[in-house]
């Protein structure tokens, strides 16, 4: 299995589109911050939605039993799966009902997380992806490589290339505006030929059996109000317990993921339109494993926002692609090794630990603490690299040895200002293949603190 | 055992020790001129405000719009600021509506920290796709029904029954292309929210 740092060589290799993904991506996080700084309330805020995360993770069974039971008195259908198979196998279902094989869809992570598309492609259902940035990774049959910003990592050039193809607009073209009047004509017509409609949930309120969607393009709206039936996937962690809890989640949620006040559209469904059907299939798939876990059940506190990837340095500089999970980032890196802990074990690696996405996170995951705490949890599984493995253990020894760390930083300042730069750059030590040593220091710092002091 | 049941014995059996329900706030920051934020925040998303004294002079402020002027197929909900000539009343498919140019919906109320109308649509019934597939969307709304954050207007809305209600902050947008902002992306090209009194 390939570790995120090999993933990352390729994007990195591109060093003008890596600059321009970084810069575009802390863009954002610059607009989050201009959002966060008008609201004087935001610390108190992040802490309420915090707790009521909290509280809901801790009597959620009964929570979901209420909202079920008001969805249904509003003459929704509720289905629910235990795993992704399940929840495909569901889908399926609805739409062999209905007796269609067309499925427009709006953005959901989790329809992403259960592979979906792929499911119903192989047994003949045409998926359309409606989001523009979603159409664009479907078109060019890839996966999104951001949670907000789908196609974050392609050039207007490349789309213009996709678009040339799939959509018969003009070769050469890449005007963004251009596009997406193209992408408006091409996505109304399905729109108005599709049968089913599929969105994701943001929220699922208990008390009144509603799901609420948050959209800017208006796909998710158009979506379920032509077609005559209505699904819509959630987690269970989607449930909140009041709908006046949606005043503090809504006021973080957009501030956070890209700077706006709200999204432009804001859908609360309660029951199915007159005439159509609403299904809605809350979704596990290890959902309650993770609830189980004492250390990471914060981290279903998550109400996708993707602050955290726009804040995170590894990620500005190693694009979505590279962590080949379904959600990218810190949270990615601990949502994913919970799923696989041998198949994601380089993603908590994928950190510098500086902490910026816990203090951006709206309901106060501790992140870096997560990552921090499953490095700790890889090693002691055996699922880290021998190198990392050994190394930890020699830096553990000699850091408990006070007089042999002295004589160690003795003999790399000896040896540092005597051998020759090329032994110093080996090749076994990852960490200078981009990277100069800095020059060898006289005396170590407890011998100048000895001398300042005095 | 079916998966409702074993879901939910999974949740229970992995529920963390309680932890209680916070109140939450009745209101959050306050703004001098309430109505002034609402417009600026709603130009901000890239919509348009617009204050007319009384309904008398509404149908004409509504008819001087461009987008109206120019409109072939107006669906109106509100007979004070324009008669339409879609006959929504008979229409039972919202396939029907795929060639509507603007769409004129009352607001219940409008929030001024974000720019935000919320549209109660259960009036549409079956046409609930109304306020997307118009090309431009007009909203009407009372001045006095300005609420300063998404505290108090949730304490305004009651979902007690089967139903359709949205906050709509601007026009359809994306930014999907490299960044790049464009409005219109499925809905709405254009936004505008008059309030009226």
């Amino acid at each position: 299995m390939s570790a995120h740092a090999d993933r990352a060589a390729p994007f990195v290799a591109n060093d003008a589109r890596m600059h321009w993904h970084d810069k575009a991506v802390w863009y954002v996080r610059g607009n989050r911050d201009r959002a966060a700084a008008s609201v004087p309330e935001w610390e108190t805020l992040r802490e309420l939605a915090a707790q009521v995360k909290a509280h809901t993770l801790s009597r959620l069974a009964e929570y979901l039993e209420a909202f079920e039971q008001n969805a249904l008195r509003l003459g929704a259908q509720v289905h629910w799966a235990a795993d992704a198979a399940e929840h495909n196998a569901i889908i399926l279902s609805i739409l062999e009902a209905r007796g269609t094989r067309k499925l427009v869809k709006s953005k959901s992570m989790l329809t992403e997380e259960c592979h979906l598309n792929d499911f119903l492609a192989a047994r003949g259902v045409e998926v359309v992806d409606t989001d523009l940035g979603e159409r664009i990774v479907q078109l060019a049959r890839e996966a999104p490589s951001h949670i907000v910003l789908p196609a974050i990592h392609k050039k207007k050039e490349e789309i213009g290339e996709l678009f040339h193809h799939f959509l018969g607009t003009e070769a050469g073209a890449s005007d963004p505006k251009y596009l997406t009047e193209a992408a408006r004509g091409h996505l109304r017509e399905k729109f108005l030929a599709a049968e089913v409609g599929l969105t994701g949930v943001n929220f699922a309120i208990a008390e009144t059996g509603g799901v609420v969607v948050c959209t800017n393009e208006g796909n998710a709206d158009l979506g379920t109000s032509l077609p005559a039936v209505h699904i819509a996937s959630m987690g269970v962690e989607k449930l909140i317990p009041r709908a006046a809890d949606l005043g503090l989640f809504l006021r973080l949620l957009a501030r956070s993921g890209t700077g706006q006040p709200i999204t432009t559209y804001t859908s609360h469904f309660h029951g199915p339109r007159p005439g159509s059907e609403l299904h809605i299939v809350i979704v596990d798939n290890g959902r309650s494993a993770l609830l189980s876990s004492e250390t990471h059940r914060r981290s279903l506190s998550c109400i996708r926002c993707g602050a955290c990837m726009n804040t995170c340095p590894v990620f500005r500089r190693s694009g979505g692609h590279s962590y080949d999970a379904t959600v990218p980032g810190p949270i990615g890196s601990v949502l994913a090794p919970a799923r696989d802990a041998g198949r994601y074990a380089s993603l908590p690696f994928a950190s510098s630990l500086c902490g910026s996405c816990s203090d951006v996170c709206p309901v106060k995951i501790d992140l870096h603490h997560q990552l921090f705490l499953w490095r700790r949890e890889l090693s002691r599984l055996g699922l880290t690299p021998l190198p990392k493995r050994v190394a930890s253990r020699m830096g553990s020894f000699v850091l408990r040895r006070r007089w042999l760390y002295a004589l160690l930083g003795w003999s790399a300042r000896v040896l540092g200002r005597m051998l020759p730069g090329r032994l110093l750059r080996w090749r076994i030590n990852p960490w200078v293949r981009q990277r100069e040593l800095p020059p060898m220091p006289k005396e170590s710092f407890r011998a100048q603190w000895r001398k300042r002091r005095v | 055992m079916s998966s409702r049941t074993s879901i939910l014995s999974r949740l229970r059996d992995a529920a963390p020790p309680p932890v209680p329900l916070p109140d939450l706030p009745l209101q959050g920051q306050r703004f001098e001129d309430p109505v002034g934020h609402f417009s600026q925040m709603l130009t901000g998303v890239g919509g348009r405000c617009e204050r007319v004294p009384s309904t008398d002079l509404l149908s004409a402020a509504v008819a001087a719009l461009p987008v109206v002027a120019v409109a072939r197929r107006v669906a109106s909900l509100v007979p004070e600021a324009h008669p339409g000539n879609v006959p929504l009343t008979s229409i039972d498919d919202p396939h029907a509506l795929a060639d509507v140019d603007v769409a004129i919906l009352r607001g219940e109320f409008a929030v001024a920290e974000n720019g935000a109308v919320w549209v109660q649509a259960a009036v549409l019934g079956r046409l609930q796709a109304l306020p997307f597939i118009t090309q431009h969307l007009v909203l009407v709304v009372d001045p006095a029904v300005v609420v300063h954050t998404l505290h108090e207007a949730y304490a305004r809305i009651r979902f007690d029954g089967p139903g359709f209600g949205l906050f709509i902050s601007g026009p359809s947008k994306t930014a999907d292309i490299e960044l790049a902002l464009v409005i219109g992306a499925h809905g709405a090209r254009s936004a505008t929210v008059f309030l009226v009194g």
